[in-house]
């Protein structure tokens, strides 16, 4: 991409705000003097062994867009549930018109007019359009009338361009049909504001184009939006004000036009560096793993890796940057034999092990530490004897002509313990009982144990608090000291930089650029991963839109 | 005050002891509600069931011929639910294997040595029934077809057959039109140990000992729980999830089948109508209350025919429906459902916390 598209990308923005008149000097007038249509103030959400939100302020105008910007488990989507009425705050006021506001439930707060389209979709697949838009209104008759609620939507559709026909079948549509449904939802149940979560992510580029117009389109009707996202150049496309959350603090309130992707990069990372790892001069042995122009398909068919080449030497750790759904979650299972690939070739200790099946590749040597921990790593009803256990059962001295040696286990799984320092009140203990740094750590152990010669690890300090964080940091860099090549993905920028040895940034399945981690700073990284290429010091903006 | 359930710490051993216990007694409790109803001492009543069941020798051993083949079929069940696969055909899977037995022991006596008959019939009969579960779990893993579906279907198609059979080409032609076939020769008769209670109670047995074994202490059992639990987890450890579904469905389908060889080698001596009492459908229940433990399951099996028997005896003794033990059965299952929530959960009481003054109706425009 070339920075020709920045300019047109820009005068979207600026389009929106000269199409609300004379706003410019006036608008900020008088919007000093209306009361904000939404308050929160000092918001506070707990939940065991993390806070969510530490409080958080927030203030949506009539006829505004709200960016809220923030890493993953930065805190975005849980105060926006808060909002919807999902949750509830421990703390903090809601002021809806400037009154205050008890949200208890999603139906409390559709009838304050605050609606979400959430990242998943919350429709009924086997039911029309028009049944799903109704589905648990509360005035409806006994037998609704179908025509008259059809002809509503399309009244509506036709209004703000939302091309979707009331009797297809939810079943039938494809994501994006199935957003403008969900977006149709809230404006028929006269939703004022609207909460929308990473609603670009399912989106093609040009679907994306689509529902910025319609956004416009309701904000100029004094509608307000709050969409919740981690991409820069959608911040910049969309919104008005952006507000930066960070580890569920608020960091910052800006103006959109009064910021720059680099800044919000910086903003959203977190500036200083938390702590130092101890990194000891490496000498990188033989190639452990080696793609060679490796491509894959996800689930709908549609290209997720377009050709990926890289190798990672023993004691190396090779860092993936990237926004979520760049391809990640397909090279994790394309190396771990959970996904066929459809060209290139994966070698591993030189021996091809494309679409070879998981077994196989364990047996290479292969340990992996999923994305998922709950849904890939751990069996929630069974013992965390029996979870530390997963990988090694298959070999002597835990197993003897397929009799299991239940002392043996119980002894590795209590050294394991010891050695991991897993929090939980005994071996037998169900893994389900575990907070999820616990459950991290017993994933960390078994993996960390069987491995024997290639990690991978797929944002293995997610959702951490700081001390087990900096643990998995230093258990990784303590494997590659002892040869271990570590395949890391990241989107924690600093953790890519502290921790890594090469950082390659994965955009729209490619590799945008690998760059030795000592020469990569946060901001080039935010850049690179935001589409942005590298021209040696040439800065481009090149938005995806 | 307010009532909330607050998650254990770890799944509490006191709990899961006293849930089956206490929830025996409340069933006892909810049904004598309904005998009281109908007009009938409970205490008497129970009093009559229990002799009904185990007052004599005779008595206690028509127990066990009940108990057997929900010992049989309760261990099929229970090792295709820990494979989260809800087989609900053991009451099709016993009837083939019936079916097979009765084949063996009608039409091969001519060409195999006498001894060779009944060990025969037990192979085919286990082979026919691995065969009626191996379909609906091939198709599970290769067409992901829902199994409830599959299964209860194939126990239509298998009762149907067996009809059939005693009905049609199979019938006894000196049989007066009883609808069975003629009676095996006696060398294909399993030998009976008391009363009417055959070998079928050996196998059962040593059937559950080896299962407790191979599902608790082999790698094996232990590849089918992961799988049970997390099938995501199973398969990124390189667990064959497929291969692994269809050999636990091949053993389930066996032991039903082994039921249904049991039924007419061992009672009936001959294919005739009324095969199974529903004992296919009773062992989903004695699988679930026995939490899917074969040990377990062998108690839970004698109980359940225990009040399958006793049923009978207080219709016989006190004019009572003999539906009585099924309404007993199914009180069983409720608090025991109920009751496996506090082995996970425990129950605190807290004060309400103060509601924010302003209402949403008040705001609402």
């Amino acid at each position: 991409m070339s920075s020709d598209s920045h300019p047109s990308a820009k005068r979207l923005t600026i389009n929106a705000y000269s199409e609300r008149g004379l706003l410019g000097f006036v608008g900020n007038q008088i919007r000093d003097m209306q009361p904000p249509i939404l308050e929160m103030k000092g918001i506070t959400k707990r939940f065991p062994n993390v806070v969510a939100n530490d409080q958080v302020d927030l203030e949506l105008h009539s006829g505004e867009v709200l960016a809220l910007l923030g890493e993953n488990g930065a805190g975005k989507s849980s105060l926006m549930n808060i909002l919807a009425g999902l949750y509830r705050a421990d703390e903090g006021e809601i002021f809806i018109r400037g009154k205050q506001a008890d949200i208890n439930s999603p139906r409390d707060a559709m009838r304050l007019g605050i609606g979400m389209v959430h990242q998943n979709f919350m429709l009924v697949g086997p039911m029309t359009v028009a049944e799903n838009i109704i589905l648990g209104m509360s005035d409806l008759s006994f037998i609704p009338d179908m025509g008259a609620v059809s002809n509503r939507i399309r009244e509506l559709s036709e209004r703000y361009s939302l091309k979707v026909d009331p009797e297809s079948y939810i079943w039938h549509l494809s994501v994006g049909e199935q957003q403008r449904v969900e977006i149709l939802k809230l404006i028929y149940r006269g939703a004022e504001i609207l909460i929308l979560d990473e609603p670009t992510a399912v989106l093609t580029p040009q679907e994306s184009k689509d529902l910025n117009a319609v956004i416009h389109q309701m904000t100029s009707e004094g509608k307000s939006a709050i969409f919740i996202t981690h991409k820069m150049d959608e911040v910049i496309a969309f919104s008005d004000w952006v507000r930066v959350l960070n580890k569920g603090r608020l960091v910052t309130v800006k103006k959109t036009r009064e910021t720059n992707p680099q800044e919000l990069a910086r903003l959203m990372v977190g500036r200083d560096v938390l702590f130092r790892l101890e990194k000891k001069p490496r000498v990188p042995g033989n190639p452990v793993l080696e793609l060679q122009n490796v491509q894959a398909i996800d689930d709908k068919g549609l290209p997720a890796l377009r050709g990926i080449s890289v190798h990672i030497c023993s004691g190396e750790i090779l860092g993936i940057a990237g926004v979520a759904g760049n391809g990640q979650e397909q090279l994790v299972e394309v190396l771990t034999g959970l996904r066929n690939t459809t060209g290139g070739k994966i070698l591993i200790f030189g021996e091809e092990t494309s679409n070879k099946t998981p077994l196989e590749i364990i047996n290479c040597g292969v340990s992996c530490i999923p994305a998922d921990r709950i849904a890939r790593g751990i069996a929630g009803d069974m013992s965390v004897a029996s979870n530390l256990a997963m990988k090694c059962y298959r070999k002597p001295p835990l197993v003897k002509k397929g009799v299991l040696h239940p002392s043996r286990i119980l002894d590795l799984a209590r050294r394991m313990i010891d050695m991991f320092r897993i929090d939980t009140p005994t071996p037998q203990t169900h893994a389900k009982f575990l907070s999820g740094g616990n459950i991290q750590k017993i994933i960390l152990a078994r993996e960390i144990d069987a491995c024997r010669g290639l990690l991978i690890a797929a944002y293995p300090s997610r959702g951490l608090d700081v001390g087990a964080t900096e643990f998995v940091r230093n258990q990784m860099i303590e494997q590659a000291e002892a040869g271990t090549a570590i395949l890391l993905i990241s989107e924690d920028l600093e953790e890519l930089v502290t921790v890594a040895d090469r950082i390659a940034v994965l955009f729209e399945g490619r590799f945008i650029g690998i760059l030795p981690s000592d020469e990569a700073d946060i901001e080039r990284l935010g850049l690179m991963m935001a589409g942005v290429k590298q021209n040696n010091s040439d800065l481009n903006y090149a938005p995806s839109l | 005050m307010r009532l909330v359930f607050e998650k254990r710490k770890t799944r509490s051993r006191k709990a899961i002891f006293l849930v089956p216990l206490v929830s025996f007694f409340i069933s006892l409790v909810l049904t004598a509600i309904l005998l009281t109803i109908f007009k009938s001492n409970p205490l008497i009543t129970y009093a009559a069931m229990f002799q009904g069941a185990f007052g004599s020798w005779p008595n206690f051993t028509e127990t066990l011929v009940k108990a057997i083949p929900l010992m049989l079929t309760g261990l099929g069940v229970l090792i295709a639910f820990r494979l989260k696969f809800w087989n609900i055909g053991a009451e099709g899977q016993l009837t083939y294997g019936g079916i097979a037995a009765a084949w063996v022991a009608l039409f091969w006596s001519p060409f195999l040595p006498p001894w060779m008959v009944l060990p025969t019939a037990i192979i085919i009969g286990m082979l026919a029934g691995a065969l009626w579960a191996g379909i609906p779990a091939f198709l599970k893993v290769r067409l992901n077809v829902d199994e409830v579906l599959t299964t209860l279907m194939l126990n239509y198609v298998a009762i149907l057959f067996a009809e059939h059979l005693y009905y049609g080409p199979w019938r006894d032609p000196k049989g007066f039109g009883f609808p069975g076939t003629p009676s095996f020769p006696e060398f294909a008769w399993l030998p009976r140990i008391a009363g009417r209670a055959h070998m079928g109670l050996i196998f059962a047995l040593v059937l559950a000992l080896l299962a407790w074994f191979f599902l608790n202490r082999t790698r094996w059992g232990f590849e089918l729980e992961v799988i049970g639990n997390n099938p995501s987890a199973a398969q990124s450890q390189g667990i064959k999830i497929a291969k692994n579904i269809m050999i636990g469905l091949l053993i389930a389908g066996a032991l039903s089948g082994l039921a249904g060889v049991c039924e007419v080698t061992g009672i009936s001596r001959r294919l005739q109508q009324g095969l199974s009492i529903g004992y296919g459908y009773t062992a989903i229940i004695v699988a679930w209350l026995a939490q899917l433990n074969p040990i377990a399951a062998i108690f839970v099996a004698v109980l359940i025919a225990a009040l399958l028997v006793g049923g009978d005896q207080v219709q016989m003794m006190m004019g009572l429906p003999a539906a009585m033990g099924l309404v007993l059965q199914g009180m069983l299952l409720f608090p025991m459902l109920a009751g496996s929530l506090f082995t996970e959960y425990k129950i605190r009481f807290i004060k309400q916390t103060k509601i924010a003054n302003a209402s949403t109706e008040q705001l609402a425009s």
